[in-house]
């Protein structure tokens, strides 16, 4: 395939990808914005006054970065793992396989649907979050940027966990199991430094933690961690779920026998 | 000429264990219309997987139209269309969108593989279901799309994996003369199938394969000479208790007015039968063919390489 055939197939799979959810907005885009809605309005509106400052905002203020964040992140991840799963169950991922198109582009397709969903579902969330906040935008590079990253981040493992998954249980024991813990321990709902010492060094384990501060730094200026290492662990983690999605494809595991 | 499709030592096990093709050797000429035909778990499919790349093989090489499936593997690709066994469109998608998609994924701008669809869906009766989600169409429909599907790209080799299995009989017909003309066109086709009428009057080589290996590779014409017995069946306008012998030719009375001749072809004619039905005073309302010739031959190969 030429350069031009290959951008072909690329926004073909990226199309698809984007009508997919689209077409399911119901159980895509909506759930999500009240879900969030309803956080904010229970820890933000309701606790949040009992809470008082963090680093100066209030707490609705310094839960919003999280909150969207937190959207970004399942619903990337969410996309890519259904949609590739679900192509496997049904087999259409066939249509792809039988075609000349290289795997990279594949995967480079299904990546760009997920962040597709990602931005889509964190700018509906984050256009909630102006009902009942003000949003800053202290550094929009930052913030564009880490928001694009990490989404691209758990487009990736979505992807991975579709290759593996085999039944549709599978598809919801990562997000259950894993994800959601790993954002609600991420610091989207308090700031490190309220945690005991110990606490502090093991949440350092968590990558979600870099990810909600790079951007809650983007919004609005603050952070735990300095933004160059925020930057540094997610390029990482990407650099190395590519690698291992580009491994399970062209081995075509979970999807040849 | 390269052959459209050339296997060579093709060996299959899968993870399991399971050896499903035990050295596949095959070559199928460009134009050709090649029937596989094989018992149900003989391996057809299997091979259709490893040369559409959806199955990975064992060892053993495919080439299409000299393009390696190894080494050249996106040319090789782009040279095969394929309707496979199982429905494996995702049945939410309007039926117009997976004609458009697979083009893309071949390459195939949209505006392009818009006209092409449009085409196809049109000469396969699916036009206007082209904005219905898949899941509406019927069994027979469906396989239609597949073939829509597998011909976005213009392929050269057409492989169809039982594409006429639950077709009502009107479509299938209408099938064969749609892929009579494709092959008129000089589109290479390879079908399985386990109507061996179907093989019969559309293709013009066939293999058989049983148990994962080729046991027959030949023209239909050579396959269908070696059948020199012929059963008849003949009504009998009037019943009757029993009938005399003709020497080597085998009657048996089914019931008072059906008769079974079995005959060698070099021995007797049918004039000769009739000669001598008409000497005993019997008189023939009609006669048919007791199986299809084809069949029978084809049980025979089977069961003698179980043997
Ligand atoms: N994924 C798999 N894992 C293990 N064994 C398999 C797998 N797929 C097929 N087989 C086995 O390989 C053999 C050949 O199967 P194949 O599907 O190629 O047969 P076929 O000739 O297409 O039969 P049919 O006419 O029923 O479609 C069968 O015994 C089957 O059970
Ligand atoms: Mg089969």
């Amino acid at each position: 395939m030429n350069a031009q055939q290959k951008w072909t197939a690329y926004y073909t799979i990226l199309i698809r990808e984007i009508l997919r959810f689209s077409r399911i907005w119901i159980q895509t885009i909506l759930p999500p914005v009240i879900t969030t809605a309803l956080y904010f309005i229970i820890f933000g509106n309701l606790i949040g006054p009992a809470i008082g400052e963090m680093h100066g905002f209030t707490y609705m203020e310094f839960i919003v970065p999280g909150l969207i964040m937190m959207a970004v992140i399942t619903n990337s991840y969410a996309n890519v793992v259904s949609s590739f799963y679900g192509s496997k169950f049904q087999g259409n991922i066939a249509e792809m396989l039988v075609s000349p198109v290289p795997n990279w582009i594949i995967l480079a397709g299904f990546v760009s649907g997920g962040i597709a969903r990602g931005m889509a579902v964190g700018a509906a969330v984050t256009m909630v979050s102006l009902i009942f906040s003000k949003l800053y935008i202290e550094h929009l590079f930052v913030m564009f940027t880490i928001g694009l990253l990490t989404s691209t981040l758990f487009s990736l493992a979505g992807l991975i966990n579709g290759v593996y998954a085999k039944s549709f249980d599978d598809i919801s024991i990562v997000p259950t199991f894993v994800l959601t813990p790993l954002t609600y321990l991420g610091g989207v709902f308090y700031s490190i430094s309220m945690l005991p010492e110990i606490w502090q060094k093991i949440s350092l384990l968590n990558p979600v933690l870099y990810m909600v501060n790079g951007f809650r730094y983007g919004v609005l200026g603050i952070a735990d961690i300095p933004i160059w290492i925020s930057y540094l662990i997610i390029l990482g983690f990407i650099a190395l779920l590519a690698s291992f999605s580009m491994y399970l494809l062209n081995r075509g595991i979970g999807i040849r026998t | 000429m390269t052959a459209a499709l050339a296997i060579t030592n093709l060996r299959k096990t899968y993870d399991n264990g399971f050896t499903a093709l035990k050295g596949i050797n095959l070559s199928v000429q460009q134009g050709d219309f090649y029937a596989l035909l094989g018992a149900n778990g003989a391996g057809k499919s299997t091979t259709i997987g490893i040369i559409s790349s959806l199955v990975n093989k064992t060892s053993g090489t495919v080439s299409i139209f000299g393009y390696d499936l190894d080494t050249q593997r996106e040319l090789a690709k782009s040279q095969i269309g394929l309707v496979p066994q199982e429905f494996n469109f995702n049945v939410f998608e309007p039926v117009g969108e997976i004609l458009i998609n697979q083009g893309g994924y071949y390459g195939i701008e949209r505006p392009i593989a818009t006209e092409r669809a449009e085409r196809l869906l049109k000469q396969l009766g699916l036009w206007e279901k082209r904005k219905e989600q898949a899941r509406t169409l019927s069994g027979g429909m469906k396989r239609r799309l597949m073939i829509a599907r597998a011909l976005v790209h213009e392929p050269r080799l057409l492989i169809l994996d039982e594409p006429t299995a639950g077709v009502d009989i009107e479509i299938r017909r209408s099938m064969w003369e749609f892929l009579t003309d494709l092959n008129a066109s000089g589109i290479t086709i390879i079908l399985t199938t386990h109507y061996l009428e179907e093989a019969e009057s559309l293709c013009r080589n066939i293999g058989i394969i049983a148990q994962g290996q080729l046991i027959e590779n030949t023209s239909m014409k050579s396959l269908l000479s070696r059948l020199d017995t012929e059963t008849y069946v003949f009504d009998l306008v009037e019943p009757i208790q029993q009938i005399k012998e003709m020497g080597a030719c085998h009657f048996e009375l089914r019931d008072p007015t059906t008769l079974e001749v079995s005959y060698h072809k070099e021995d007797f004619s049918l004039n000769q039968i009739f000669a001598f039905l008409n000497q005993q005073g019997l008189q023939v309302l009609s006669m048919r063919n007791k199986t299809n010739r084809l069949e029978q031959l084809f049980l025979d190969l089977v069961e003698g390489n179980k043997a």
